[in-house]
């Protein structure tokens, strides 16, 4: 029984990760229809800008962790101005080649310039375990749980509650009409990259001590999120948590119960069989159009 | 310029619309078939790369640009004919039966991975087809007893009519071309028939197409196994070329390879996989050349501009350094895919057709012509 509650709670632990980058995913979908596939690698890049500022120039935590978000946040408003603005509008698979090179790009540039070794950033959360019962926890896990519990709630409300949020919403629903309603389309969709390319950052850096930082990081790591923002039903910021949470936990049980590579397959399987019952995901909606 | 009056059907889904084209394609297959003894047997063996490819980017354009159904596992499919033709080659079937056989095979598996499909749309599909890709990648590296896990499995040359066909020989050429024209051939039929009217119709709007009395489900179906079973004779072909497969050569950095290579080439028709394959084939020399080549000339134009010797050498090397880094490669592929999807959206072939209508419009070509329409209100959340 232990064991299950370890393996469940490690799960969930994973699971916030890829929650965490598929955040990213999510809210660029949910305000341009864009399906980012560079995401992982906007995390990658978060990570290396903060390891340069923390490790390299010797900055407080903090002060490193503003700056890479900060920096960060630029560096996907130019994405967006470079790559994605100019085809907009065009069939969605355009751009998710667009930005599948951008990731190329982005792996081997950064290859160039850091080098291709692991890198380790020091944060007050590396160290110590919380202990309930006999239950282990290290913090550096809990600090993913808690920065994605609180980065879901506030792009929740962000997306609800504000009117750019709402601006956003109608920007994705058709751009043309929230064009004429008076919404800056192109500042809408920049700055929604920009806060993605931010909440890709929080991810690349809070996942810094687990994970370490490559330059092949955000390949592996995006390609695990994706299938949770899909099977959460592209679209829904609670649901990429959920979906994010329900691959950690499969891929964490199926590496303790079942025999050997079933951990990596696992996943993909569970997608398969949701997108069999529900194409669109679990908290997708669904709409059909009205000829 | 020419006209062609069209006074019925037949002539409508003629596959050589007028007498210039059998000439010209006439002249491109008796160039291919003298190049074995023309070509170097480098050039040789990547043009027998290209012919493969250029296979399965015939087979991804039926499914991707004729139906409309993005896929990112079309590797999985390589390799399941790949593994077919293994497998049956070690227990001694015959290359023409194993052929075949692998074909058919991956026909049905890529029905199989259909069906689920059906519901599926847009950035759904890619996800569905790329869990599938790793899921077959997964089962290649633990089924040990017919696959060999990840230690590979080696595969003998062809022995066909009781002679053995090597890998490097211009008859493996000859095989490979001719799969290759038997598949456009076969293509283009199919595209003029019934069948590959209706893919154009559900690519174009699935709307549309149910409501003229397509049967949407059957022919997605059709188009996943067809897509499939060519990439699956093509698997053949590769395992042969390669002389040794193993798991790791069939990942999604292959299937997103072939996906780029229909859309450098142009994605809306046939002439843009064959083209698309040249280029992503002979992308590898041509860098190793300009890597090796380039610092010498660009010291050349420097010293030419008046630096001195011992400048020119400093530049010389420094230009190597550059072009030596490690993972240029992957940064010059995506400013590839990025320039090409920016600024040349129909691709090489795009690019061939435009500048064959400016020559015959002479100084009439209006650069709209081929201009694509932006749409900013289609959501395709609500189709």
């Amino acid at each position: 029984m232990l064991d299950f509650v370890q393996q469940l709670v490690s799960g969930i632990a994973l699971g916030c990760v890829y929650g965490l980058i598929a955040l990213g995913f999510v809210l660029v979908y949910k305000a341009t229809e864009v399906v980012n596939f560079a995401q992982g690698d906007l995390m990658m890049l978060g990570g290396f800008f903060a390891f340069t500022f923390i490790g390299l120039l010797g900055l407080n935590y903090w002060i490193g962790f503003a700056g890479a978000v900060i920096c960060m946040a630029l560096f996907g408003m130019l994405a967006e101005r470079l790559v994605v603005r100019p085809i907009l509008g065009y069939p969605q698979f355009s751009i998710i080649m667009a930005t599948i090179g951008l990731g190329y790009f982005l792996r081997s540039i950064s290859g160039m310039i850091w080098g291709t070794d692991d890198f380790k950033i020091e944060t007050p959360f590396s160290q110590g375990v919380l202990r309930i019962g006999s239950l282990v926890l290290a913090y550096d896990k809990l600090s993913v749980i808690a920065a994605t519990i609180i980065l879901c709630a506030l792009l929740y409300l962000f997306f609800n509650r504000t009117t750019l949020g709402t601006a956003m919403r109608a920007s994705s629903e058709n751009m043309l009409a929230a064009y004429y309603m008076g919404i800056p389309v192109k500042r809408v969709v920049s700055i929604v990259w920009a806060i993605s390319a931010a909440v890709a950052t929080c991810a690349g850096v809070l996942l810094a001590p687990i994970t370490f930082i490559h330059s092949n990081v955000g390949l592996v790591l995006g390609l695990k999120a994706f299938p949770a923002a899909v099977l959460g039903g592209f679209g829904s910021i609670p649901g990429a948590v959920v979906g994010g949470v329900l691959i950690g936990v499969i891929e964490s049980m199926a590496g303790f119960y079942l025999p050997q590579g079933w951990k990596d397959v696992a996943p993909y399987i569970v997608l398969l069989a949701v997108l069999l019952l529900k194409p669109e995901g679990l908290f997708g909606l669904h709409v059909r159009k009205k000829v | 310029m020419r006209f062609l009056f069209k006074t019925d059907y037949e002539d409508d889904i003629r596959l050589f619309p007028h007498s210039g084209y059998i000439y010209t394609y006439g002249l491109l297959l008796a160039a291919l078939l003298l190049a074995p003894y023309v070509l170097s047997s480098y050039l040789m063996s990547q043009l027998v790369f290209v012919c493969i490819y250029a296979t399965v980017g015939v087979g991804l354009m039926i499914l991707t640009g004729f139906t409309g159904q993005a896929s990112l596992g079309h590797a999985a499919f390589l390799a399941i004919g790949a593994y077919t033709a293994a497998y049956l080659q070690q227990h001694n079937v015959p290359f023409p039966v194993y052929f075949l056989a692998a074909g058919l095979l991956t026909g049905v598996v890529g029905a199989l991975v259909g069906f689920p499909a059906l519901r599926l749309q847009g950035i759904y599909l890619v996800i569905a087809t790329i869990s599938f890709a790793f899921i077959v990648e997964e089962i290649l590296a633990r089924w040990e007893s017919v696959t060999h896990g990840n230690e590979g499995m080696r595969v003998k040359t062809i022995q066909l009519l009781g002679t053995s066909m090597s890998r490097d020989g211009p008859v493996f050429y000859y095989l490979c071309l001719a799969v290759l024209v038997l598949t456009i051939v076969g293509t283009l039929n199919l595209l003029r028939s019934p069948t590959g009217r209706a893919f154009v119709a559900i690519r174009d709007s699935e709307t549309a197409a149910r409501s003229m009395g397509i049967n949407v489900a059957l022919y997605k179906v059709k188009s996943f196994a067809i897509s499939a079973a060519i990439t699956g004779f093509a698997g053949v072909l590769f395992a042969h070329k390669l002389s040794f497969i193993s798991p790791e050569m069939f990942t999604l950095q292959l299937s997103i390879e072939f996906i780029i290579m229909i859309l450098i080439g142009g994605t809306f028709s046939l002439h843009g996989a064959v083209l698309g394959a040249i280029f992503l084939v002979m992308i590898d020399p041509f860098l190793t050349y300009l890597k090796d080549d380039m610092p010498g000339v660009i010291a050349g134009v420097a010293a030419t501009f008046g630096a001195g010797t011992e400048r020119a050498a400093h530049i010389q090397d420094a230009v190597a350094a550059f072009a030596s880094a490690n993972g240029l490669k992957g940064a010059i592929y995506g400013i590839i895919i990025v320039v090409f999807v920016l600024f040349e959206p129909l691709g090489l072939y795009g690019r061939w057709l435009k500048i064959k209508l400016f020559f015959q419009l002479f100084p009439l070509y209006k650069r709209a012509t081929f201009k694509r329409q932006k749409i900013y209100v289609k959501s395709e959340r609500n189709r």
